[in-house]
């Protein structure tokens, strides 16, 4: 086996991966205090921020590109199902392993399966992580058996897919939600610009655009560093659904905080308002633009530095959400420590990581020439016929 | 027959025996530095505080439908019928829900340790079990901190502000609060002025949860029925024109037998 060649991002992992280590035994060793910048004042920093909210935002384009494909029969984004699948899949395992660094007493996060309380909706969160892993697991289950030849268990696989793509859609729906949810229980605590009652639906739908910007994301990277790619129309399609679901929730955002009298608090200048317009104009003034100029929604470069602008400005919103709102309140200021910046980071290096392998070695990517053996359903045979079937 | 505290800010002295009594019973250390902290914190469950010759204790709000209780994934914390909030360590996991979510920030969390405990006043609830009253109002000197039935508490501070109009705000803190608490306060001076919230509604916070979770049946239902009969429809679709092609178009059947 020969050495992996040194580039800059394999510097840059390794790098992660050597202080990630050290702050694990930092954390594990004496305890949450001594890893992080955490305080009475402060209780949830950048692992419940980021790889917690953030991580299942990320993994949100596995229920968005399993719906539309078989629950729509959109059978033309077939080919994107896996990478996404991957993704959404290796999201969640990340999030629970970000988890065991967050909670206090992970060793017993098992509580929650017999120790019920449905009124919390952490409850509903905690059922929600364990119940999608399951069916993520069983979705990303066929590109192992077939990479493993185990025909019978990929055709039982089959069988049950629709039922579990619908269950994924419904656990992702009140998943995605229920971590919006959460704040709602805190309304003299949560920032005026960002809490509303409608905090889960606008989970939700972010949740949706950063599932697409991902898919066109992932696509775009690999094919650069894989040579393998999405056709450039099914990225064009993707931009114009990015397009519509971003308008939508922009129009709704607006809205609530219209509603709310919120907007009047955008005439003082604070530290809220500037991450708030930072954050508006990443998810959505800056994309909805360009999206809107033809020759930048044709093009991959353009379609790229769309997902890419969605991506990093929902993460502001999620951050704006469990940090930037939450410190007034607090009256403290909290930026992460070294650790717990290292421990993300580790965990996000990782992700990069087994995607490039898994694309290297999984048939996730339909590469050219090799096509897979899956017994394909017949709707879907039958999908790219009715093009020319129809008089 | 709920129990309470009420506390009687005109009437405390800042002694602090009930912060000195608070530490015997629940043993924690107590000496003139942490007496000299004026912050609830893992190791000091109630603090009173001075400003000038005006004082106000913190202490677990032991609300009467706590918001902690009902945040807890796996039900740690409990609210008992005899009023105190309590809490059970063998069930936590550790997410710190309670802490971001309570309202007066009362948890606080055992950060230095591996296996850290979420820590707060449980208004002596093995001694309140036991008919006897909480640590804190056992130790006043004054009568400032008092133990009693909520009602009766309640009646009687609403005869202290009737009968000193002067000498109180007209405001019995958690009689309304988050649809009210265990823990009354009777004060000269704002309670804001002491970092009491100001702005609680006299909605109990659980209900804000309550009417998400209780679209989790519909969306699993609806959305089930609904995502089950879009698919119905367009694999129906599907299958029709696979069939009508087959029908029309001879050269494609033949195709289709081949592959």
């Amino acid at each position: 086996m020969s050495f992996p060649r040194i580039t800059f991002w394999r510097v840059v992992l390794g790098a992660f991966l050597v202080a990630g280590f050290c702050a694990t035994v930092l954390r594990f060793a004496r305890g949450l205090g001594a890893a992080t910048h955490l305080s009475n004042a402060f209780p949830w920093g950048l692992w419940v921020g980021f790889d917690v909210l953030c991580g299942v935002m990320l993994a949100a384009g596995g229920f968005t590109l399993t719906a539309t494909v078989y629950i729509f029969h959109l059978d033309k984004f077939r080919p994107i199902i896996r990478p996404t699948v991957l993704t959404a899949f290796m999201g969640y395992v990340l999030v629970i392993v970000a988890l065991f660094y967050d909670l206090g007493r992970g060793w017993f996060i098992w509580h929650a399966i017999i120790m019920w309380n449905p009124r919390s909706v952490m409850f509903e969160v905690a059922w929600c992580v364990m119940l999608y892993t399951t069916v993520l697991t069983l979705e990303f289950a066929p590109i192992l058996f077939e990479r493993l030849r185990l025909e019978k268990l990929l055709r039982i696989q089959h069988a049950i897919v629709i039922p579990l793509v619908i269950l994924g859609v419904l656990l992702s729906t009140l998943h995605q939600s229920s971590l919006g949810s959460l704040y709602l229980i805190m309304p003299n605590k949560l920032h005026p610009l960002w809490y509303t009652a409608w905090l889960p639906v606008l989970f939700f739908l972010s949740a949706i655009c950063v599932g697409l910007a991902m898919t066109i994301f992932e696509s775009s990277l690999s094919s650069r560093h894989f040579g393998k790619q999405l056709e450039l129309s099914l990225l064009r399609s993707l931009g114009r659904v990015l397009l519509v679901t971003l308008l939508f929730y922009a129009v709704l955002r607006f809205l609530d905080l219209y509603h709310r009298g919120a907007l009047k608090l955008l005439a003082m200048r604070s530290y809220e308002t500037n991450m708030f317009l930072l954050e508006v104009a990443l998810a959505l003034v800056l994309p909805i633009a360009l999206l809107m100029i033809p020759r930048v929604r044709e093009s991959a470069g353009g379609l790229y530095l769309c997902a890419v602008l969605v991506i990093l400005g929902f993460i502001t919103n999620r951050l704006n959400v469990t940090i930037t709102g939450m410190e007034a309140s607090a009256g403290v200021h909290y930026f992460p420590k070294w650790s717990e910046i290292a421990v993300t980071g580790s965990i996000v290096g990782i992700g990069f990581a087994v995607f490039g392998l898994a694309v290297k070695y999984l048939p996730i990517f339909p590469a050219s020439g090799e096509r897979s053996a899956t017994p394909v359903p017949a709707a879907s045979q039958a999908a790219p016929r009715l093009s020319h079937a129809r008089p | 027959m709920s129990k309470a505290i009420l506390y009687d800010a005109t009437i405390c002295i800042h002694c602090k025996l009930c912060e000195q009594g608070c530490a015997q019973r629940n043993g924690l250390p107590y000496d003139d530095s942490i007496a000299a902290e004026e912050k609830q914190s893992e190791h000091k469950f109630t603090v009173v505080m001075a400003q000038g010759d005006k004082y106000m204790r913190h202490l677990c709000m032991n609300c009467l439908d706590p918001t902690c209780a009902s945040v807890c994934p796996v039900g740690a914390m409990q609210k008992t019928a005899e009023g105190p909030v309590t809490y059970n360590v063998s069930r936590c996991i550790g997410c710190r829900y309670c802490m971001v979510a309570c309202p007066f920030s009362v948890p606080k969390y055992e950060w230095g340790k591996t296996n850290p405990r979420v820590r707060k006043c449980d208004m002596c609830a093995d001694r309140v079990m036991a008919g006897q009253q909480t640590a804190c109002a056992d130790a006043c000197p004054t009568g400032a901190t008092k133990f009693g039935e909520r009602d009766a508490l309640i009646a009687e501070a609403k005869d202290r502000i009737a009968g000193n109009p002067g000498q109180y705000i007209n405001h019995i803190y958690g009689l309304e609060e988050v649809g009210g608490t265990s823990v009354l306060l009777l004060s000269s001076v704002p309670f804001a002025n002491f970092g009491y919230p100001s702005d609680l509604s006299s909605e109990p916070r659980p209900l804000l949860t309550h009417q998400a979770l209780a679209h989790i049946p519909d969306v699993l239902t609806l959305g089930g029925l609904l995502l089950g009969g879009i698919w119905w429809i367009t694999n129906r679709r599907s299958e029709v024109a696979l069939a009508e092609a087959e029908t029309s178009d001879p050269e494609s059947r033949g195709k289709r037998r081949e592959g």
